[in-house]
């Protein structure tokens, strides 16, 4: 792999940038892997990577449907930030977090992780408290937070309307000055690069159609491309698709997919240098480096797979941005897309065993896993390389189901994401 | 935007007046107490989530405030037909003819 530098920079413009190595190669694939990831998206391509950096385990093919990063991964608002109350998840995302902020120099590759702060704004006097209570948990579990008052908030968003004649009027927020943006096609291509650099098999266009069964047992994945690709371990990190590849395992999962909608607004200059979120009103802005407002919000409330949802969920979602700022209200909106998120009763992924043996599955990220995408893909791996669960991933089983200790991040932090 | 038939109504009307309610037909265990972990969970939390033909229940919130059950396809949303709580769907058959 070349490595990118200033100096490599300098000395690729002599040739006009012609020469630049492909970032990964298109190989043909094995017939006997030590593992298989099955999506190719930000979590699938971590997952590899860690696996041959962190675990020696070289012998990889990531299998993607379709491009790499073309699902959830390239359709979120980028938002990254740790700030969940409970400690389970609280330990997950900052886990993740912390790998954000080396990820850049891990992977020699710029993944523009912008540490601008977020901020959860407080509309009533409830809200307040639970802000309270999530930033004391927060505090508790080294993670950083701070209580603002409106005039808090109003000092690091100047334009925010925080006078108390709104519907909503902001009382104040939760403040995260370690969280912030990345962007997010550069993570699904730098983990690529880097895994690709390391001997992983990056299989693109090729569609899992079922599962090579002996018994309970595993023994490969059947392909729309290539056939049957044996493998010693399987990993499905797929989101919204995770319920039917779970169907071709023989077993029923926790999760509704649900299509959960974001927007872009036309290019404008610098007006937010941070990340706005706000569950009351129920939506969550920030600006691209580009320019464009990044807007999203909640799930449409019907189960689909078609990536794209409906019209009454965008305007439930501009109503919450003029809410916050009125003065967005004259600027257009440039394109809107969906996603399919893989949600859980109690919003937290589903890492680790499954029914059948070598399979393993990491799920149910719901609306918020771009955000654990490096803690995640380092998690997984670890479930991938050995027999034992590491302590991060074991609370979050699929058996939690079953003795109901559920991390109940709904209410908690887990509405927006 | 979906348009969705209300079977009490007998009206077409626009999807915000509705709310999604989830799966249909799920039976509650007749004896909750005498159920196994398994059995209570998998009643609880776990859904079949199919990509194509779902059935599903939708409650009529602006409306006649009643639920009914909707047949819609998880991937073209097109709603094949709704009908009453406690009816069955309409057999395929009867829907190719």
């Amino acid at each position: 792999m070349q490595r990118f530098s200033a100096f490599s920079l300098f000395r690729h413009a002599l040739s006009h940038h012609q020469n630049w190595q492909r970032s990964w190669r298109n190989p043909e694939p094995k017939k006997h892997y030590d593992v298989i990831i099955v999506g190719g998206g930000g979590h699938g391509l971590a997952t590899a990577y860690y696996l041959a950096k962190v675990h020696n385990v070289t012998n990889i093919a990531v299998i993607e449907k379709g491009y790499l990063g073309g699902g959830n991964t390239g359709r979120n608002t980028t938002i990254v930030r740790s700030n969940y109350l409970w400690d389970e998840a609280a330990h997950l995302y900052e886990h993740s977090l912390k790998l954000w902020e080396t990820l850049s120099t891990e992977l020699n590759y710029n993944v523009m992780f912008s540490q601008r702060g977020v901020l959860n704004l407080g509309h009533t006097l409830q809200d307040m408290r639970d802000i309270e209570r999530r930033v004391s948990a927060n505090r508790l579990n080294g993670i950083d937070g701070e209580v603002l008052d409106a005039s808090g908030v109003k000092k690091i968003v100047p334009h925010i309307d925080i006078t108390s004649a709104r519907r909503y009027p902001i009382l104040g927020a939760s403040w995260q000055p370690r969280g912030g943006v990345a962007r997010h096609d550069a993570v699904a291509w730098g983990y690529a690069r880097a895994a690709d650099a390391l001997g992983v098999d990056l299989l693109q266009a090729c569609a899992v159609t079922g599962f090579e069964l002996e018994g309970d047992q595993l023994r490969g994945v059947v392909t729309d491309r290539y056939g049957v690709i044996h493998a010693g371990r399987v990993g499905c990190v797929v989101a919204g698709n995770s319920g039917v590849l779970a169907g071709y395992g023989g077993f029923e999962l926790p999760i509704e997919s649900h299509p959960l909608q974001a927007l872009v607004s036309e290019p404008i200059k610098p007006i937010l240098n941070t990340v706005v979120m706000s569950n009351q009103v129920h939506g969550y802005v920030s600006q691209s480096d580009k320019g464009d407002l990044v807007i999203g919000a909640g799930i449409d409330s019907y189960t689909g797979y078609g990536q794209r949802g409906s019209m009454p969920v965008i305007e439930h979602t501009l109503a919450a941005m003029i809410e916050l700022f009125p003065m967005f209200s004259r600027v257009p909106m440039n394109r809107q897309w969906g996603g399919i998120v893989d949600t859980t009763p109690d919003a937290c992924p589903i890492i680790g065993k499954t029914p059948v043996e070598n399979l393993y599955f990491n799920c149910g990220w719901g609306t918020g896993g771009f955000k654990a995408t490096p803690g995640s893909g380092h998690v997984f791996a670890d479930c991938l390389a050995s027999d034992e669960i590491p302590a991060l991933a074991k609370p979050f089983a699929l058996d939690r189901f079953y003795s109901g200790a559920l991390i109940d991040e709904h209410g908690a932090a887990g509405v927006a994401h | 935007m979906l348009r969705i038939h209300c079977p009490y109504c007998q009206e077409l009307r626009d999807e915000p007046e509705f709310h999604y309610s989830g799966e249909a037909h799920l039976a509650r265990p007749d004896d909750p107490a005498s159920c196994s972990d398994a059995q209570w969970g998998t009643y609880l939390y776990f859904r079949r989530n199919p990509r194509g033909r779902h059935h599903e229940m939708w409650y009529h919130a602006a409306g006649c405030r009643r639920f009914f059950n909707v047949v819609r396809d998880t991937v073209t949303y097109d709603i094949e037909q709704t009908y009453a709580m406690g009816a069955q769907p309409v057999k395929d058959e009867a829907l190719l003819q």
